[in-house]
């Protein structure tokens, strides 16, 4: 009843290009921001910082920059768990060389040193397509990872081969170190996602999207109407994996404090970013929110219900679990190849002609 | 002979035989894609399962113990009884036959039609599931795998071998159980090339593989051709696991000689059964030679991701594979 476009007359080309069309939208969009960033922080608590809200977050950041890449520039990439590893790794170096410089800075330097890093694997993508491509990656995810876990010059020579975020600071709060409170971590999270999001959305709107998405459809069809391919896909390489390197960066600093590279950024991550995007929908901004929920609340939700309910070893839960995801994958592609953005889409249609469809 | 030069042979050889065990995992990758145009990730959780299922029967493990106990809080662990060999490999062959209705009936047949790379997605989402069942069915710990097949260093090679150095050297080391592997696989190539080039449904699997459409149209049932190629993956997959199983155990790193096996294809070509043997014994050679000559030098470990490295480059160079067909785009 109140989701129409009926009454909100537009009077400028900007007006009518926004990004959500219905006044109802863009209220709620508003509302959403003002929850999440005024009131949220003040009732967080640790577990629901550190279990549900924060992964979610920097989950967000990352397959928001696997959608941009696989999503909307048609290259699938089995490499994210590598690059996050690159962000974790530059933020550490950064944070330790240059201590006094701010923890923000050193988290978008991050990213850019993962852009550039993203660019040189991106390279073979200009010779090499489809399956070839993703194989590709895998090499980037595994050398990556040898890398960080052969040469001590990227863990300082600690001896336990970790590396452990020290106490930084922004306006004298702690957001990174033992000391971080719940809601400082999730506040940081927060707008970077916010930024990060609102600059995704804009770019693939943008003459670069286009181009991207004209790849993705068709290369050679693309190559011939005039998009340049080569700028295209290395852009898209570059802007993914500042994304991936930046949720990689808040990863390690903001939300674990220390990680070992094998384990925080294995091939397991590569397809857990994967998955989000693919149930959460390919090309779509909102997708990316709604496929990293999910796959933050299913285990958190299962995990509640098999052991904290039924009693049952944690082991099982976990395979359990597996055979979900698993499951769930397979069910989304046959019932809904484009994910629960889709779905969404598909509601507001129906909303907006309800309550009399005809 | 220098001892230097007769240890790189060593390697090599072993590398070799390593590379046979590759080239099993990648060829039932191969039998699919050519069959029916997708790319299995699942293949490697596929050998997984089946080393598992053949553990679980000969040692006469109640399926879903774990889950029964945990559900019903009883205390069932197994069976009691020891199932020869041969039948617990046969009835794992009609497990994978069954599994292989099962996906035809429930995934492949609801994704006719869908982009490659919708099917490629689904299999990853097969191999978590399959991963996940085949844990919840048999447990989760590493499991010794013993169908019998001849293990330790051959001293018939070791003792004909030593001539050829000097003192310090003792002859080849070559694992009995990899020649094993190395004839298996061979006999596996050539009856699956006989199988396609001489049976009425080998010809038809070949139809498929030209054109699906036209296979259609001349009355080939292309839902038995794809229960057909993915029970014989299964049954490759069972060899592959066997061999593996016997070599390192059966554990969840088995699945992970699956992504061992996409530089192989990359290197072969996705759609050529030879493509897929030479490739795997470059790989196999490549690594160990890699490993044995530079890998020391920095840090080691390098098998881990040098294969991909390879592929990679190679494929820069080369972008269909060795074998694979000629990649002709058009608008």
């Amino acid at each position: 009843m109140f989701y129409r476009e009926a009454g909100d007359f537009k009077t400028s080309y900007r007006d009518d290009s926004q990004t959500f069309p219905i006044k109802f939208d863009r209220f709620r969009y508003y509302a959403v921001l003002l929850v999440a960033l005024a009131i949220v922080p003040f009732f967080i608590d640790s577990y629901w910082a550190n279990a549900l809200l924060v992964p979610f977050l920097i989950y967000a950041i990352a397959a928001i920059g696997l959608n941009i890449l696989t999503g909307y520039c048609g290259q699938v990439s089995l490499g994210t768990g590598g690059f996050m590893a690159v962000g974790a790794y530059a933020c550490y170096k950064l944070m330790t060389a240059f201590p006094d410089v701010n923890i923000v800075l050193h988290i978008i330097a991050a990213g850019g040193i993962t852009a550039a890093v993203g660019v040189l694997f991106g390279l073979p993508s200009l010779r090499i397509k489809g399956f070839y491509l993703a194989v590709a990656t895998l090499a980037a995810q595994f050398f990556l990872i040898w890398l960080f876990n052969k040469v001590p010059w990227f863990y300082n020579y600690s001896a336990s081969g970790q590396i452990s975020a020290p106490e930084r600071t922004v306006f004298g709060i702690a957001v990174t170190g033992p000391h971080t409170e719940a809601w400082a971590k999730y506040l940081v999270c927060l707008l970077f996602v916010a930024v990060l999001a609102w600059v995704a959305r804009n770019l693939t709107r943008g003459s670069i999207g286009r181009s991207w998405m004209a790849i993705r459809d068709m290369d050679i069809a693309a190559e011939i109407i005039g998009v340049n391919p080569l700028k295209a896909k290395l852009t898209a390489f570059a802007v993914s994996s500042f994304y991936i390197g930046i949720a990689g960066a808040l990863f390690f600093a903001v939300y674990l404090g220390a990680v070992e590279v094998g384990e925080a950024f294995g091939i397991q991550k590569s397809f857990l970013i994967l998955f989000m995007i693919i149930i959460g929908g390919l090309g779509s901004i909102f997708g990316s929110f709604a496929g990293a929920a999910f796959l933050v609340l299913l285990p958190v939700l299962l995990k509640n219900v098999l052991v904290g309910t039924l009693g049952w070893p944690t082991d099982l839960a976990a395979h359990i679990e597996l055979m979900i995801v698993g499951a769930l994958i397979i069910v989304f592609l046959i019932a809904e190849p484009h994910g629960i953005a889709q779905l969404w889409r598909i509601a507001k249609e129906k909303l907006r002609l309800w309550p009399f469809p005809h | 002979m220098p001892d230097q030069f007769l240890f790189a042979v060593e390697v090599m050889i072993n590398g070799l035989m390593a590379g046979v065990l590759y080239a099993l995992v990648a060829l039932g990758f191969v039998l699919i894609f050519k069959a029916s145009g997708i790319f299995n990730y699942a293949q490697g959780v596929l050998a997984l399962f089946a080393a598992l299922t053949l553990v679980g029967l000969q040692k006469g493990q109640i399926p879903f113990a774990h889950l029964i106990n945990a559900a019903f809080g009883t205390k069932v662990h197994y069976f009691g009884w020891t199932m020869p060999t041969f039948l617990a490999i046969a009835l794992t062959i009609g497990v994978m036959i069954l599994l292989a209705i099962a996906i035809e009936r429930f995934i492949l047949k609801h994704l006719v039609n869908q982009e490659p790379i919708i099917l490629f997605m689904a299999t990853i989402g097969l191999a978590y599931f399959l991963e996940g069942l085949g844990d919840v069915m048999w447990g989760a710990d590493v499991k010794t795998l013993d169908v019998g097949l001849p293990q330790g260093a051959s001293e018939w090679i070791e003792d004909r071998s030593a001539v050829l150095g000097g003192d310090g050297f003792y002859g080849f080391f070559i694992d009995k159980l990899d020649i094993v592997a190395a004839l298996v696989a061979a006999v596996l190539v050539i009856s699956l090339t006989l199988f396609s080039q001489y049976s009425k449904q080998g010809r038809a699997l070949r139809a498929v593989a030209d054109d699906h459409q036209a296979a259609l149209s001349v009355g080939i049932s292309l839902r038995f051709i794809w229960v057909l190629v993915w029970s014989i993956a299964g049954i490759v997959a069972l060899v592959a696991g066997i061999m593996w199983g016997a070599k390192s155990g059966v554990q969840f790193s088995l699945s992970l000689i699956a992504l061992k096996a996409l530089p192989v294809l990359m290197l072969g070509g996705f759609t050529s059964i030879p493509g897929a043997i030479v490739g795997g014994l470059i790989i196999g050679v490549g690594e160990k030679l890699f490993e044995f000559t530079i890998g020391s030098m920095i840090g080691g470990a390098t098998e881990n991701w040098f294969a991909y490295v390879l592929a990679l480059v190679f494929l820069v160079f080369r972008p269909q594979g060795l074998f694979g067909e000629k990649i002709i785009e058009r608008v």
